[in-house]
């Protein structure tokens, strides 16, 4: 980044600082006692703040984005304004954290579109080219290591997830004598988590998906305790991403970089699907083991497996009506 | 207004003054809770990767003290219900520390859940109104709306109550009854919905099953009124207020039956799982005996039942319960015992296995007990004042209120 950029950025923020900070500011005064935690910024950034008002000392971003990142709403009450605000700023705090100019959208879900996924745990041979590929395309922490598919080695004959391996590191696989089984957020159509969350930060979205919005989440980890899937991911810290490895086209309730604190995990790549784009996991998959699709649409792919095949879904029991299948190979007899 | 702005700042003079131990405890607590801030401002700027938390073992040491803590919050009711609905006077002469000891407990509670949220700044997301509150569907919302109001309830009516001593009126009981009795189904709210909290997880056999919340209530009616026990003699030890031994007494037969309950329930819930070991029973089998050859928690254990057990010997011993030093240990064993076996042993057993089967154990780090030294120091430093200033005023040194120890004269005439 030049200092011809950062100078730009800053401009921007000039315009802003009335603008958004103070109109938001005047607008939820009254809450302001029940914050403190903001002090804890620290007096050092405080003391900048006055002498360069446009230095990113608040917490990497300038004290205009910070204010307006604090009072930021709810996803579902932000009027439109208010979202492109939103959307400047994470395109501007990407710039300065990583030095890279990303694009970040509001993609909005499809009409007549709920999403459902299948898995042909056959096909698997545990390569885990989709983890792979999800971790390029949804800009998880590297550092952190934050995984949102997890592919379980099993015994042959042996369905029981205590004796799985999750760290399975053979030379090549897959190994006689296992199978595979990749998991990750099973979108809930009855969410455990959905429910457990006291501030309606993760909701099921009309095309079905299971949304974060990253800005409104408190940290609690109420959805992980709540989730049978253990597919949620907290922030335990500020989450690294080399610059090249930055995926720029990102989504607002999808891959956009994440901030420390807060929980994130599969989102059916909202950034591609709601765009009429396979998840990147689908791509990434060298075997075809995977199958994504419009539950709606009686002629999609998912439609004629689930009609077809014999499928089961993980822990039916529990009554979280998945929308995540899994089958094999061997066709059901029709009678 | 005049009058209660003199009353506030009559106590605020109270909570100023003292002699030089009372200085040298308030100081020790202010250097612990300066310990807190400097531990925190590390976890603030750099994550809860300073805590031994993981994705696997989410919740750890501050959410197992915020789960004994509200237990220790409800525990003032064992109070309130003798010298309100019993009408035992000996009760209702220490009946202002339980409620100090209430509202200390819930503002430990309070501080555990504010350290253990990833983003504190954004607290204001629960606040009704301005946020955005999945209440009724998530018990964490009922849990802030029981706990705050807990906390309402119980600053309000002793300050009720000691602003008309402090004015040198006597309020009649029937005035202000019907939020006695509020707060004594609010004390057993709090600590059900806190157990909820996790027994409504479907995805934790470990904790969906519905003893939870009797347990939790169980084991609060037996560290709550060890604390008691202990607090009562340390007033009694420095201050000059009546502390009837008949409540010492009352307290401690209330701890030997509770703490037997709490036990039969840990065989109930022992017996269910190990009778025939099914698949839910792996968290119970990595508490108890390992798992895997993963047994970070073994040895905890059976050190909390250990404890609990010769705190319950000591306590069915009618000798040794009327004691002061064998009651005084049992107090500290059960105290001790159950902050483990519900605390550390409840919480973090509930994520190992994941749901996924992956054992991954958990122990807290320096830093994470850097964090908590200052927030029960905080309890500590919020009960001392509390109490001194009730206590100034019961004695009638600030205010007008008639001196209890010699208008009213002995206490706990009618406690046997």
């Amino acid at each position: 980044m030049t200092d011809q950029q950062h100078k730009d950025d800053n401009s921007i923020d000039d315009q802003n600082l009335p603008d958004l900070a103070k109109r938001h500011f005047f607008k939820k005064l009254g809450m302001l006692g029940a914050t403190g935690a903001a002090a804890v910024t620290g007096v050092s950034a405080a003391v900048d703040m006055v002498k360069e008002p446009n230095k990113p000392s608040w917490g990497g971003a300038t004290f205009s984005d910070a204010m307006g990142d604090f009072f930021q709403d709810h996803y579902t009450r932000m009027s439109d304004e208010e979202m492109n605000d939103a959307l400047e700023r994470i395109k501007r705090k990407a710039k300065r954290k990583f030095g890279v100019d990303i694009t970040c959208e509001d993609t909005k879900p499809m009409p007549d579109t709920y999403f459902g996924y299948a898995l042909n745990i056959s096909k698997c041979r545990g390569y885990r080219e989709c983890v792979e590929g999800c971790i390029q395309e949804n800009n998880q922490g590297r550092d952190s290591q934050v995984q949102y598919i997890r592919v379980l080695e099993m015994d042959e004959g042996d369905s029981n997830l205590e004796h799985s391996d999750h760290y399975y590191d053979p030379a090549t696989v897959p190994v006689a004598g296992k199978y595979y089984m990749p998991v990750q957020c099973q979108q809930c159509d009855n969410a455990p988590c959905v429910k457990a969350c006291p501030v309606e930060a993760t909701w099921i979205d009309t095309d079905g998906i299971i949304v974060i919005d990253y800005n409104w989440c408190i940290g609690c980890r109420m959805c992980m305790s709540a989730c049978p899937y253990w597919a949620r991911h907290f922030n335990w810290t500020e989450p690294q991403i080399a610059a090249e490895d930055i995926n720029p086209n990102t989504n607002y309730l999808g891959n956009r970089p994440r901030m420390k604190g807060v929980v994130e995990k599969c989102h059916f790549c909202t950034q591609r699907t709601r765009k009429g784009r396979q998840p990147a996991c689908m791509e990434a998959c060298p075997t075809g083991a995977r199958v994504f699709g419009n539950l709606l649409d009686p002629d999609s792919e998912i439609r004629w497996i689930l009609e077809n095949k014999t499928v089961f879904r993980l822990k039916e029991e529990l009554g979280t009506e998945p929308k995540f299948w899994y089958y094999t190979d061997e066709a059901r007899a029709r009678t | 207004m005049k009058v209660f702005c003199a009353f506030l700042m009559d106590a605020m003079k109270t909570a100023l003054k003292g002699g030089p131990l009372y200085y040298m405890w308030m100081s020790f607590l202010l250097v612990l809770i300066g310990i807190t801030a400097w531990s925190y401002s590390h976890q603030w700027t750099e994550g809860m990767v300073i805590t031994g938390l993981s994705d696997q073992v989410s919740w750890g040491f501050y959410i197992a003290n915020f789960a004994f803590f509200v237990g220790i919050a409800a525990a003032g009711v064992l109070l309130t219900v003798p010298a309100y609905i019993f009408h035992r006077k000996d009760v209702k002469t220490v009946v202002v520390i339980g409620e100090a000891m209430a509202l200390s407990a819930v503002i430990v509670a309070m501080g555990f859940v504010a350290v253990d949220i990833g983003r504190l700044d954004r607290a204001w997301h629960v606040m009704p109104g301005l946020g955005k509150f999945n209440w009724p569907n998530s018990m964490l919302a009922w849990d802030i709306v029981v706990l705050n109001v807990y906390l309402f309830l119980n600053l309000f009516i002793p300050m009720y109550i000691l602003f008309k001593h402090y004015q040198g009126k006597e309020t009649p009981v029937r005035k202000y009854f019907i939020w006695i009795v509020i707060t004594c189904f609010w004390a057993i709210s709090i600590h059900t919905v806190t157990a909820w909290l996790l027994s409504s997880n479907v995805a934790r056999p470990f904790w969906h099953t519905a003893l939870m919340a009797p347990r939790f209530i169980s084991s609060a009616f037996t560290a709550g009124p060890a604390l008691m026990i202990i607090i009562l003699q340390l007033v009694r030890r420095y201050t000059d207020y009546p502390v009837s031994q008949s409540v010492i007494k009352m307290l401690a037969i209330i701890m030997a039956i509770a703490l037997q309950i709490s036990l039969y329930f840990v065989a109930a819930e022992l017996f269910t799982d190990f009778y025939f070991e099914g698949a839910h029973a792996a968290s119970m089998h990595y508490l108890f005996l390992g798992l895997d050859g993963f047994d970070g928690l073994k040895s905890w254990i059976w050190t909390a039942v250990g404890l609990n057990l010769v705190a319950l010997t000591l306590l069915m011993i009618h000798k040794t319960r009327e004691n002061m030093v064998t009651l005084n240990i049992a107090c500290v064993l059960g105290f001790v015992g159950i902050w483990i076996e519900k605390g550390m042993g409840l919480v973090v057993t509930g994520f190992i296995p994941t749901p996924l089967g992956e054992i991954f154990e958990y122990s807290p780090t320096l830093m994470e007990i850097g964090v908590s030294v200052g927030i029960y120091a905080l309890g500590a430093f919020v009960f001392t004042i509390l109490t001194k200033v009730a206590i100034e005023v019961e004695l009638g040194r600030i205010g007008k209120h008639k001196n209890i120890l010699t208008g009213v004269g002995n206490t706990g005439a009618r406690a046997e």
